[in-house]
This record gives C-alpha cells, sequence and structure tokens, in this order.
C-alpha cells in the first residue's frame, strides 16, 4: 500500500482521535446527547476502518472493543456513569497511544493494553464478542453477501423496510465517492438487496464516457433508525439523486410516497421516466475514443473493477455543492504556505523599497504617487495577514492533547485533577504550536507532581480534594499569553532556596525576593523532586521549558502564592516570520532591536552617566541606576566616524533586570520580515537574525538578552547584584 | 557586470572541454567551472556580521535571500582586499547553498581541455595544496582551478 495513502489515513486518525476527545470531555462535562455519543462511535470506526485496511490488527482489536462499548451506549443499554467514563478516557489515550505505535514505531505498553481490553469487555455482552470486522474502504474488493458480524444487535429495537433509489450524478464519481462502499456501509445494517437498474445506458454511440447512466434500487430491512440510513449518503448528498422511504414512514409524507411509490411499481422498462442528470453534453469528450463507462455496468458481481475505475477521477471539476455542515477545507503542503509567506515578506521589502526610491526622486508634487502608494502598503498588509491567517491555528488540539498528560500524571501520582481549558480557539502560528508541546507537557506534569497536593492534604488544607489546572490562551496586544496555572501548594521557597544553595547556583549567604526564588526554577541544573520520580524530574528541568519558549521569541514567568498554587505565563510573538523592530544605527550599521524587549528610548546627556570602578558605566534614569551595556562593543564592532553613542533603549530582560543600551541612533520603528541566518553561518552572539530593510541592505535583527551576556559591564553587574542582591 | 568572452584560438570545441571563467585575486589568475557560478554581480556595501573571521566580509540581499560573502584573497592568506566599485562579487552554489566570492575582476571564459589540467605542485603550504586543485596554462600565464568545496567548508565550520 503506498506510503501517502498511509499518511492520509494517520493525518485522518489525527482528526479523529480529536474528535473523540473533544466528545468524550464533553461527555465528562455532563453532556449526554446522542449526538456527541454517535460522533465518537462514528470517529471510533472510521479509525477501525483505516486501521484493518492497512492491517494495523493491534489497533483494530483495541477500536473495535471501544467502538462495541460505545455502541452499547447509544443503544441505552449501558449507563455512562463516572467509572466507565474514565475507562473511557483512558481507552481513547490508549488509542492515540497505538496509532503512534502504528505510525511512529516503537512499544505499546502490553500490561496496559491488556488490562484496558480485559476492562472494555466487562461491558460488552457475551454475543457481541465476535470479532469479525469488514474493513471500510482502501481495502479492494470484498463480496457483497458476506454480512458482517456485529450487524445482528441482541435486542430489536423496531424492524423497518427501507426502499432507496439512489441515483449518483456524474460528479459523485469526480470526488472520488463509489457507490460499492455505501452498499457496504448499508449491507452492515441489516439485509440489503441491490438491483441495478441500467435503463438509462444509450446505445454505444451516444454513451458519454463522463457521464453517469447507471442507477440502483436497494431494499433494506434494518433495525436502525432513518437517520442512521441517511448518514450513509451523508457524503454524498447533492451529487446523487437519492430517495429514501420507510414502509412505516408516516402518512405526513403520503404524498410524496404516492408518487415515489408510482416510480418503484413500474416496471423496470420504465425507468426513462427519471429525468436525466446531466443532459449537457460535453462536445470534446463525447468525440473521445471509446472507454468502458465509469461503473461497471455488472455492480452486484464486480465490484472490484467499479473500484479500481472510479478511484481515478475523470472530472478534476467536480461541483462542490453548496451545503451546510463543517466549513469546506483543504489540505496543502505547508511548503507551499512557507513559499508564499516569503514571497508577501518580499513583497513588504519591495514596497518599502519603492517608497525610499521615491522620496529620493525630489519631485516636487508626490501626492498623487503617495495615495497609490499607500493603497499598495495597505493590500500588502492585507495579503500578509491573510497569509499568515493560514498556517495559524487553534490551540485546542494541543490543549486537548494536555488533558490526556495531565490525565496520565495524574493516575501515576496517585493524585486528582482535573485540566480546564480556556480560549481554545486562539489562534497561534503552526510552528509554536508545534513547538509549544514539549514545554507544556513539563509544565504540567510538574504541576500535576510537584504542584498539586495529595488529596488527603487537599481537604486537610480546607481545598476539594480534585485539584484544578486551568489551562488558557489569548491574545494580548500582538502576542500570545499561554497560562498554566494550579491551585496546588504554591512554590516551597524555603526548600527551592535550600536546593540552590546546595547546588552551589546561589551563594549561601544570599538574600533573594520571593519572586527571584521562584525564577530559580528555571535555572540550569536545578530540580526539585525529592528521587527522580518517572513523571518529572528527569534532570531535564524548567529550564527546558524556558529554553524551548526563549526559542519561539517568547518570555516565561512564575508567580506563586503558598497554600494558594502557581502560575505560569508564557507570552509568545504572534507569529514568526514578521516582527516589529526599532531601526537604530549602531557603529554605522543598521540593526534592529526587537521592539518586545524595550522598555523605553531615550537621549541620554552626560550629566546622566555616572562612572562606577574602573570601566562600569550607570546610567540614571529618574533617580534609578541601571547599568548601560555598549552595543557596539559587545558586537566588536568599532566607531569609524566621531559619533558617539548618545541614545539608550531601555530593555528589561525575562529575570526583571534592566540594563540600557546604548546605541548612536534611533531611526524608524518599523514591521521587519524575519530572515534566518542558520546556514549562512554559525552563531553569532548577541544577533537573533537578519532582515532587509528598505534600501535592499541587509540589516542585523539583535537579541538584546545575549548582548547584555556578551557585554563585560552589564553582565559582571548582573552577576554581583544577583549573588549579593546588594539594591 | 559582464564578463569580456574571448573566442579562443581553437576552432573546433571537442565535446570533453569544458569551460571555466578566470578572474584574478590579489593579482593572480584563478578559475572556477562556469557551472558552479549563478551570477557575476557588482560588489556593494555587504553588511558586517559581527564577531567574523577576517575572510568573512558579511552578508549581502540576492533577491531576497541572505547570502554570505567572503574575501577570496584573505580566504587564500594573501592580502585582504580593499572591496571597491570596481571589483565583482562571484556567486557560486556550495553545498546547495549561494556564497559570494570577492574577487579583483573577471577576466574571460576560457575552454579547457581536460587533459592539459597539471596536478598542482607540491608547494610548502597546505592550505594552497587544498584550495587549488590544479593548475593549467592560458595564453603563457598560469591559471590556478579553486577547489570550492574546500575553500567554502559547510556553513557549520565557517565561524568559531
Amino acid at each position: 500500500m503506498s506510503g501517502s495513502i498511509q499518511d492520509t489515513f494517520f493525518e485522518e486518525c489525527e482528526e479523529l482521535l480529536e474528535a473523540t476527545d473533544e466528545g468524550l470531555t464533553a461527555i465528562e462535562g455532563g453532556d449526554h446527547n446522542p449526538e456527541v455519543v454517535n460522533a465518537i462511535f462514528r470517529a471510533v470506526h472510521s479509525i477501525k476502518g483505516g486501521a484493518g485496511a492497512f492491517g494495523l490488527d493491534d489497533l483494530v482489536a483495541f477500536a473495535h472493543r471501544f467502538e462495541t462499548v460505545f455502541d452499547e451506549v447509544r443503544s441505552n443499554r449501558l449507563d455512562l456513569d463516572e467509572k466507565l467514563i474514565q475507562l473511557l478516557l483512558r481507552s481513547s489515550d490508549h488509542l492515540s497511544a497505538l496509532v503512534e505505535v502504528a505510525r511512529d514505531g516503537g512499544q505499546v505498553d502490553e500490561a496496559h493494553h491488556d488490562t484496558l481490553l480485559a476492562a472494555l469487555d466487562e461491558y460488552i455482552p457475551e454475543e457481541e464478542e465476535d470479532l469479525s470486522f469488514e474493513p471500510m474502504g482502501l481495502g479492494g474488493p470484498t463480496p457483497v453477501g458476506d454480512l458482517g458480524g456485529f450487524a445482528a444487535a441482541p435486542v430489536v429495537p423496531q424492524e423497518e423496510t427501507y426502499r432507496i433509489r439512489f441515483h449518483p450524478l456524474k460528479e459523485m464519481y469526480g470526488t472520488g465517492n463509489e457507490p460499492f462502499f455505501l452498499f457496504q456501509a448499508l449491507r452492515d445494517m441489516g439485509e440489503l438487496t441491490v438491483t441495478l437498474d441500467e435503463n438509462e445506458l444509450p446505445g454505444f454511440d451516444a454513451m458519454d464516457v463522463n457521464d453517469s447512466y447507471l442507477a440502483w434500487d436497494l431494499v433494506l430491512v434494518t433495525k436502525e433508525p432513518r437517520s442512521v440510513v441517511e448518514a450513509v449518503f451523508e457524503f454524498v448528498e447533492g451529487l446523487c439523486e437519492l430517495s429514501i422511504v420507510g414502509d412505516h414512514d408516516a402518512e405526513a409524507e403520503a404524498n410524496a410516497l404516492a408518487a415515489l411509490d408510482a416510480m418503484f411499481s413500474a416496471p423496470p422498462a420504465d425507468g426513462a421516466a427519471l429525468p436525466d442528470p446531466s443532459p449537457e453534453v460535453d462536445s470534446g469528450t463525447a468525440a473521445a475514443p471509446f472507454e468502458p463507462p465509469v461503473p461497471a455496468p455488472e455492480p452486484e458481481a464486480t465490484p472490484a473493477s467499479a473500484v479500481e475505475k472510479a478511484s481515478a477521477p475523470k472530472a478534476e471539476s467536480g461541483k462542490q455543492e453548496q451545503r451546510g455542515g463543517p466549513k469546506p477545507t483543504l489540505r496543502v503542503e505547508l511548503e507551499r504556505v512557507d513559499r508564499l509567506i516569503n514571497a508577501v515578506g518580499e513583497l513588504i521589502i519591495n514596497h518599502s523599497m519603492l517608497a525610499q526610491q521615491i522620496a529620493n526622486l525630489n519631485v516636487a508634487d508626490l501626492r498623487d504617487v503617495e495615495t497609490e502608494l499607500e493603497g499598495f502598503k495597505n493590500l500588502a498588509r492585507d495579503i500578509q495577514e491573510g497569509v499568515m491567517a493560514i498556517r495559524a491555528q487553534p490551540v485546542k488540539p494541543l490543549f486537548q492533547r494536555m488533558a490526556r498528560i495531565v490525565r496520565e500524571a495524574s493516575a501515576a501520582t496517585g493524585k486528582t485533577c482535573k485540566l480546564v481549558n480556556e480560549g481554545e480557539n486562539t489562534e497561534v502560528d503552526k510552528t509554536v504550536i508545534e513547538r509549544l508541546s514539549d514545554p507544556l507537557t513539563h509544565i504540567l506534569r510538574n504541576a500535576v507532581d510537584h504542584g498539586i497536593e495529595k488529596p488527603e492534604d487537599r481537604e486537610a488544607a480546607g481545598k476539594p480534594a480534585t485539584g484544578e489546572i486551568r489551562l488558557s490562551a489569548s491574545h494580548r496586544s500582538g502576542s500570545v499569553c499561554i497560562e498554566i496555572k494550579d491551585d496546588g501548594a504554591g512554590v516551597n521557597r524555603p526548600r527551592v532556596k535550600q536546593i540552590a544553595i546546595e547546588k552551589g547556583l546561589i551563594p549561601e549567604n544570599a538574600e533573594l525576593t520571593d519572586s527571584e526564588i521562584d525564577n530559580l526554577l528555571f535555572m540550569p541544573g536545578f530540580s526539585t523532586a525529592k528521587e527522580i520520580s518517572n513523571l518529572s524530574g528527569r534532570g531535564v528541568g524548567m529550564d527546558v521549558v524556558k529554553n524551548a519558549v526563549t526559542g519561539l521569541g517568547g518570555r516565561i514567568n512564575i508567580s506563586s502564592a503558598p497554600g494558594k498554587g502557581s502560575t505560569f505565563t508564557i507570552i509568545l510573538p504572534l507569529t514568526l516570520a514578521v516582527m516589529d523592530g526599532m531601526v537604530v544605527s549602531v557603529a554605522d550599521q543598521t540593526m534592529v532591536v526587537p521592539i518586545t524587549s524595550i522598555v523605553e528610548t531615550m537621549r541620554g546627556s552626560d550629566d546622566m552617566i555616572n562612572n562606577l570602578g574602573a570601566d562600569g558605566t550607570l546610567l540614571s534614569i529618574r533617580g534609578n541606576f541601571v547599568p548601560i551595556c555598549d552595543v557596539a562593543g559587545a558586537l566588536g564592532l568599532y566607531r569609524e566616524s566621531e559619533q558617539q553613542a548618545g541614545v539608550y533603549l531601555l530593555v528589561e530582560t525575562e529575570t526583571g533586570q534592566r540594563c540600557a543600551l546604548a546605541v548612536d541612533d534611533i531611526h524608524d520603528q518599523r514591521q521587519v520580515v524575519i530572515k534566518s541566518l542558520d546556514g549562512v553561518c554559525g552563531e553569532i552572539p548577541g544577533v537573533a537574525a537578519a532582515t532587509i530593510l528598505g534600501d535592499g541592505k541587509i540589516a542585523m535583527i539583535l537579541d538584546p538578552e545575549s548582548i547584555i551576556a556578551a557585554s563585560p559591564t552589564a553582565a559582571a553587574f548582573d552577576t554581583e547584584r544577583r549573588l549579593s542582591n546588594a539594591s | 557586470m559582464q564578463a569580456e568572452v574571448k573566442q579562443t584560438d581553437q576552432e573546433v570545441k571537442h565535446a570533453e572541454h569544458s569551460e571555466f571563467v578566470s578572474f584574478t585575486v590579489a593579482g593572480q589568475a584563478f578559475c572556477l567551472k562556469i557551472t558552479q557560478i549563478r551570477e557575476i554581480r557588482r560588489w556593494s556595501p555587504v553588511t558586517i556580521l559581527p564577531h567574523a573571521p577576517a575572510d568573512v566580509l558579511g552578508v549581502m540581499n540576492l533577491r531576497g535571500a541572505v547570502i554570505p560573502i567572503y574575501d577570496l584573497s584573505a580566504r587564500f592568506g594573501l592580502q585582504q582586499t580593499e572591496a571597491s566599485e570596481r571589483n565583482v562579487v562571484i556567486v557560486v552554489s556550495v553545498h546547495g547553498k549561494p556564497v559570494g566570492l570577492l574577487a579583483e575582476s573577471v577576466s574571460e571564459i576560457i575552454s579547457i581541455n581536460p587533459d592539459d589540467i597539471q596536478d598542482t605542485p607540491p608547494v610548502d603550504s597546505r592550505n594552497t595544496m587544498e584550495y587549488i586543485q590544479g593548475i593549467i596554462s592560458h595564453d603563457d600565464t598560469m591559471v590556478r582551478i579553486i577547489n570550492l568545496d574546500a575553500v567554502i567548508s559547510a556553513p557549520e565550520q565557517v565561524l568559531p
């Protein structure tokens, strides 16, 4: 089986698992709506179907049990009590794990697998044990006569006979739909009789190879309600002429029934009474040499041949019918989107070049040109925002995965806690979402492991036994804010400090403020776990989290209140492709400083500068002294001109430390397109990336954090202060 | 920048002949296979890379791509080039990435019979041995064939 089909299957699995998770979360929240249960059932069933086609037996077996339990719930033979819900949640986690193993290889936790299977089996009535299963789709030929095993439900709600007239339009074949699979799905519901109506087939010469001439009359005897039967045809809605008539259908439909009855009772020869679905004949294709018509003339006998022929869609231009339901979406390779983003970046650079050239022209009246240029700029911005929006995705799937992390962590530590998600529809750049997964996992595991107390301790402290972790996302003035808030014990500051001293991270006599102690957690080599639990504390600590966040151009903060809990706040840029920057000049070079790190800018005068020691200088700002860091010196650049650094950018680092970056001049604040220097040169201390300015020149984008680290004075001052806490 | 193309004396070019672009660096003649060269541009001031070694001049904007520019002369251990508008940047593709090489000027396109290429005679400089793939005689001058892969190592190793 080709790899790309399998990839598609796994991609779909991802979506189906998300749907399952979402449904289960709704059920856990008390929503026992049958539609929710149905949605989960369908999702699991689809996974099973695909897995069967690829011979993923473990997955099929598990999905089958899972699905069967859901079938029981759906037919109201099982009550959704707390115990079952928890089992279903764990099973859904395990299903994800099985899918991952099937995709990436690896080992399934056998014991866990068997425990869950046994637990699920308890809910399955004896006669349902039969595991016969027909893969739907992709599997190729399966004889229609063989009935699926799980069609024979033991309890009979109400047997009903449906007469279905199904006439696909030619567009249906263009979308890759295949009558055979529809019939197969119907057959799974009960007794199915299929009759082909080929009366519309014209003579050989009159046949248009792209048209659809075949229709089927089906008689289905099933216990399923009408809605389930209709659901089978959900995907071909608008692509076929369809009528479903139940024998016991209400009199309300009497009129329609009469008309249709007339049609059904008519002898087969009268099939021509049906209107021709597509009277317009494409003259170009009509003249084409003979090819067999898309569906084979004897579908009952040769479904396989129909599969082969219809699977190569004849008409690319299959019309997308306008209908309700989920919004139509398009799968696009990421690379294509990125190419577009690059091109739009060029467009914006091109615009600023053009604007600069025009301004240099020295023409008296530029008003008209400027108006048009302004329009051009707005359009370019529109396109840019549109393209960026393609990459933006809601954080919902990420957050849903986190629910699983919390469940696993709770189970492993014997604590009970629930995860509450907020702002799931907040959209963030795809890369950011991907790279946030690990840090979030780590923070959440930590929160369960170290933050939330044991249930008895919680009750003793007058808190509900179940801990609550709140994961929220929101947009905040051009950045994304992600907050992880637990209602646990908060940071154990004396202990954190003691560990830091033991590990030699701080001197013994250090006096630190509460927030400084909290931030010790982010120091490399810090881990508070008393013993290495298999959950968190694997030697990698919160510093990894911090690095991951800074790697995305973001910041992370912790605040904590003893006995009340801790809050981690992650602030991230909306996109990784453009940013707002302050254009400055340093030693005759133009550079860009990210606006997010700048607190304020000021022009300095001599009386604001104070010397400290031999070469330390401090800038006095309204009575506060902050160390000055000369950007040119930190980058190893030397000024050729006489101009001295006279402008200061006050920046604040993540640890809350302030520093004044000395630059020669400030020019402008503007949006710049980020160009990575990866592969151009190695890592340069102090430089984050590059960008292209309006004049076509490249400018370095500075990284204030590493400039301060590279600057001897400011760094020394920082260490000094950190160690002695002089302020 | 157009390179001046001189027709070689040979009327008939053999199929195995390959074309090289010759140029001068610090007064010496060098050449590169024409297929290695993507374009030749006039020198324009580049953006300095902080903390870069002396033979890395900086980065340049090549239609939206950021490409590093090397001073070939400094790379060969000769004196640093005082880049001016008369100089050229030869854009080559090394390890799948575009890289700019500063040269004094481009001379001509020469057609070389591979049999005419002589091995570099052993000299007392390992760098030279590595950087020069071979030498040929053209119009009574010695033209050095540059071993591009050796001159420009993989990007990670360019900067310390």
